[in-house]
């Protein structure tokens, strides 16, 4: 099916500068989108897969390596071509086995040939993509903490079935969910770079403008498309512009002194705040042209870099956005 | 019935339909007009003959049944375990999800989180698939799972018609074919925006409900044989695809600070849409619609049902599971298929390997299969799963220190959850004052639910003990059924003096109380009495005996030392 068209999505803007930014810089780690029913939030991101740049990689490698010296032996890639593919964008569906995330020992030419081979797995063809979970509060444990330990590696390893095969696995975490159908795991929500909360719009005419795009998208798909092709495309030439500028932000020591002063005011655990933070504010200042990174970008990405990090206080009534909010008053003004 | 007879004779009058059974009637043949569209529909209707004439009038769309407890491998597609060993060769089989056309799910109440989403997931990425959920709530609280009821569009209740009151259902094929043929063309005018407005008025958060209630009327207009829509698709639209969503009617308007005005009704748009073929009217129309279209009482049965499941819901993937199934895998076992257990295929693979060249030689007949499988070599798959825990707080809110001790069991309720992800523990919260008590909180493990649930508990008033252990006991009672193993904790500071009847009678109350308490015991439920008075009370303490339950003095306790000494019983 066709993706809704990114610039096409009416409002929630804190929900698609944060994956433009995750787009600008895979380091920042991911997107966690948490919100209602209805919101969009799985629209969202299969429209971000359709805008991103593709990436060239070795035809025949299961694992999207760039270069044919990085495919895995047991791969036994016999294409070495490089070719432009589209970024990995892969699912992982709710009842995934583990045999299916890790790979496992390829049944087929086990029976067939009687040979001893491996078949990649979900976490393989996700390597220098995204991997995306809808409803990721409601994944088995047991696939959080696989999950977890390759995040944290940048490497599936697998010891099962007689097989030692390791291969790299370093992907941009999308999760979603909806948070009155369970908690995640502060592990796993550790693990996402940025976090958004998204609702439904309350005003009517806003309500109106997305009932009316998508039933345009639903009913009457090729006008539709061809209607935001240009903004989808002056939008991807942005990200590859802000892509090759990042370098070149200028990052004082005023800005440096600014992250670890929100860090510690909002009591965030370890240095992956203060990190995620900055490179946000990079990404950002790089997206918008600047030059230089200023108290205004670390100011704009606060919330959606740090919300999710805040140790959980449950006595404090106010949400972790408004204890964001309260601090940055307070230590940026 | 169809419309399309009597516009030949006399012009059709469009209303929407006052008789009940017409309305399930017209719900059929819309969906079967726009599965697409219209996603399917919740069917709330107990077992029998009323609801099988509804579905032997599905019987057109050919719908493939599903049922709570399906496997994902039957769902989702997966190994052919015989026709691979048979052949040699990798067979999979595809799963329901796999196949297009409508599903209809059986007892779709006890549809568990985990189907639910993947049911969205298949009705959101393929539009071939629509489905058919039948609700067969018995009881207050139960109800469709809150993914999938967002995600159908229709909403048809059975449970206020009688056998008397139905009839046979045919949909007429060709006519459902010649409305098909017309939905593309169907203009739909200002309907999108007035549909939207009305489900805004109507308080429906999701945007999925107004894109569904314009399908339907877009279905409707294609059915009535015109090519434009009018008010009675979007009446039909509103009493079938929105009605049942909404959170408030007209009757009980917000105030008016909360509510946005509603914007001036197409002021800005009138003069570029002269030629819209739908007439002005105000949308209280449609929105009186909504409330003519329910049986009494209904929506309040949704709402508790819609409560009371996202709290179920908020236990996350934490329900009652078979250890044959999920969890964290063990060692494969020798074992047969069948009665839940899954074949370890590559264990069993791997249990037939070495013996292949010793068979071929005794079975020279076979000699020439790939494998040679004896039964011997199964192995079946076997998981370890824990059982979660809950928590029944059960809080006295009565007399003068009522808010004091609620405010702190709040608290304690609250820190206990934000430590219960990792020991796995749910919570719930019994209060007792006035006359009786009530589940304030079902078991959750939402943090998010609980704040909205506790905020605004009242306190003050006599204290019925007795009611509050018989609540608790329910509600432990419904924990283990489950798959949760409950522990009370019983906060109080006083003796009751509220019978289960609701009389002041104290030496009834004592009685029954006592009674309760040797239940509790006898059931094994594990419990705890944490007396909050500042001079401890010996009659607690025999209560306490009775119930076979720890007790301790904690005269002031307050949020923090509450949860500690909890989490120290509970040997954390």
């Amino acid at each position: 099916m066709t993706p809704f068209p990114f610039t096409a999505i009416v409002g929630q803007d804190e929900m698609k500068t944060a994956m433009i930014l995750t787009a600008i810089d895979p380091k920042i780690g991911g997107v966690l989108v948490f919100g209602d029913r209805g919101t969009g939030k799985s629209t969202a991101v299969r429209a971000l897969a359709a805008l991103l740049p593709p990436i060239e990689a070795v035809a025949g490698c299961p694992c999207n390596s760039a270069r044919p010296a990085d495919c895995p032996d047991w791969a036994d890639v016999t294409d070495q071509h490089l070719v432009t593919r589209p970024t990995p964008v892969v699912d992982l569906p709710l009842g995934v086995t583990e045999d299916r995330v890790t790979g496992a020992l390829d049944i087929e030419r086990a029976l067939t040939r009687g040979e001893k081979a491996f078949e990649a797995g979900l976490l393989a063809r996700a390597n220098r993509g995204y991997l995306y979970i809808d409803e990721v509060n409601l994944l088995e444990d047991h696939i959080v903490d696989l999950l977890l330990d390759v995040a944290q590696s940048g490497e599936n390893v697998v010891e099962r079935e007689g097989l030692s095969i390791r291969h790299p696995a370093r992907f941009v975490l999308v999760g979603s969910g909806n948070p009155e159908e369970g908690e995640l795991r502060p592990q796993l929500l550790d693990r996402f770079g940025l976090s958004v909360e998204v609702k439904s719009p309350d005003d009517i005419e806003t309500r109106v403008e997305v009932i009316r795009r998508r039933d345009a998208y639903e009913n009457d798909l090729e006008a539709f498309m061809e209607d935001y092709a240009p903004q989808d495309a002056a939008l991807r030439e942005r990200i590859l512009a802000a892509r090759a500028a990042l370098p070149q932000v200028r990052t004082s020591n005023v800005a440096l002194h600014d992250c670890a002063s929100v860090c510690l005011a909002l009591g965030s655990d370890g240095l992956r705040g203060e990190l995620t933070l900055l490179r946000t504010a990079r990404a950002l200042a790089a997206f918008e042209g600047a030059d230089e990174l200023t108290r205004a970008h670390i100011r704009a990405s606060a919330p959606m870099a740090l919300r999710h990090r805040l140790r959980r206080d449950p006595l404090d009534e106010a949400g972790s956005t408004a204890r964001v909010a309260r601090q940055l008053a307070e230590v940026l003004p | 019935m169809t419309p399309f007879d009597e516009t030949a004779a006399q012009p059709y009058r469009p209303r929407p339909p006052a008789d009940p059974w017409e309305q399930v009637e017209l719900a059929l043949t819309l969906l079967a007009i726009d599965p697409r569209g219209l996603r399917g529909m919740w069917l709330r209707a107990r077992t029998g003959p009323v609801r099988d004439r509804v579905l032997s009038g599905l019987a057109l769309l050919a719908p493939r049944k599903l049922h709570p407890a399906i496997s994902d491998e039957a769902l989702l597609g997966g190994l052919d375990l015989s026709a691979t060993l048979a052949s040699g060769e990798l067979t999979r089989h595809a799963g329901l999800l796999a196949e297009p056309g409508l599903k209809l799910l059986a007892m779709a109440e006890r549809c568990p989180p985990g189907l639910a989403a993947r049911l969205g997931q298949a009705l959101d990425s393929v539009p071939e698939i629509s489905l058919v959920a039948l609700d067969e709530a018995a009881e207050e609280g139960e109800g469709l799972p809150p993914a999938l009821a967002d995600r159908l569009g229709l909403f048809v209740d059975l449970d206020s018609l009688s056998w008397g009151e139905s009839r046979e259902i045919s949909l007429p094929r060709g006519a459902i074919a010649t409305a098909q043929a017309r939905l593309g063309a169907i203009a739909t005018g200002k309907a999108l925006a007035r549909l939207t407005r009305v489900a805004a008025e109507l308080g429906i958060g999701s945007l999925r409900a107004p894109l569904m209630a314009l399908a339907c009327a877009r279905a409707h207009a294609a059915w009535r044989g015109s090519d434009a829509v009018e008010v009675v698709d979007m009446e039909v639209a509103v009493a079938l695809a929105l009605a049942h969503r909404a959170t408030r009617l007209p009757e009980d308007a917000p105030p008016p600070d909360e509510t946005p005005d509603p914007p001036p009704p197409d002021q800005q748009e009138g003069e570029a849409e002269t030629q819209d073929p739908t007439p002005d009217l105000p949308d209280e129309g449609l929105i009186a619609a909504a409330s003519t279209a329910l049986p009494p009482g209904l929506l309040a049965r949704l709402q508790a049902a819609r409560v009371a499941r996202s709290a179920r819901a908020a236990s996350g993937a934490g329900a009652a599971r078979k250890s044959m199934r999920r969890g964290r895998p063990l060692p494969a076992r020798a074992g047969k298929p069948g009665s839940g257990a899954r074949v370890d295929v590559i264990a069993t693979l791997r249990q037939a390997a070495p013996w292949q060249k010793m068979r071929r030689r005794l079975m020279p007949s076979r000699a020439a299969d790939r494998l040679l499988l004896m039964p011997s070599d199964i192995r079946i798959r076997r998981y370890q799963d824990r059982t979660d825990r809950v928590l029944i707080f059960v809080v006295d809110a009565s007399g003068s220190s009522a808010l004091a001790r609620l405010a702190e069991a709040k608290g304690a309720v609250e820190l206990m959850l934000a430590e219960a992800y990792s020991a796995r523990d749910h919570v719930a919260l019994v209060s007792f004052r006035g006359q009786s008590a009530e589940l304030s909180l079902p078991p959750t493990r939402s943090l998010v639910q609980a704040k909205r649930r506790l905020a605004g508990l009242p306190g003050g008033g006599a204290t019925p003990l007795a009611s509050a252990l018989q609540t608790a006991l329910e509600a432990a009672d419904q924990a283990r059924g489950q798959g949760m193993a409950p522990t009370l904790a019983l906060l109080t500071d006083g003796r009751g003096n509220i019978a289960l009847d609701g009389s002041a009678d104290r030496a009834q109350a004592a009685q029954e109380a006592a009674q309760l308490a040797r239940a509790i015991a006898a059931k094994g439920l594990p419990a705890l009495v944490i007396d909050t008075s500042l001079r401890p009370k010996p009659a607690l303490r025999e209560l306490a005996g009775q119930m076979g339950a720890e007790m301790i003095a904690l005269p002031r306790a307050d949020a923090r030392g509450l949860s500690a000494a909890l989490g120290a019983v509970l040997g954390r």
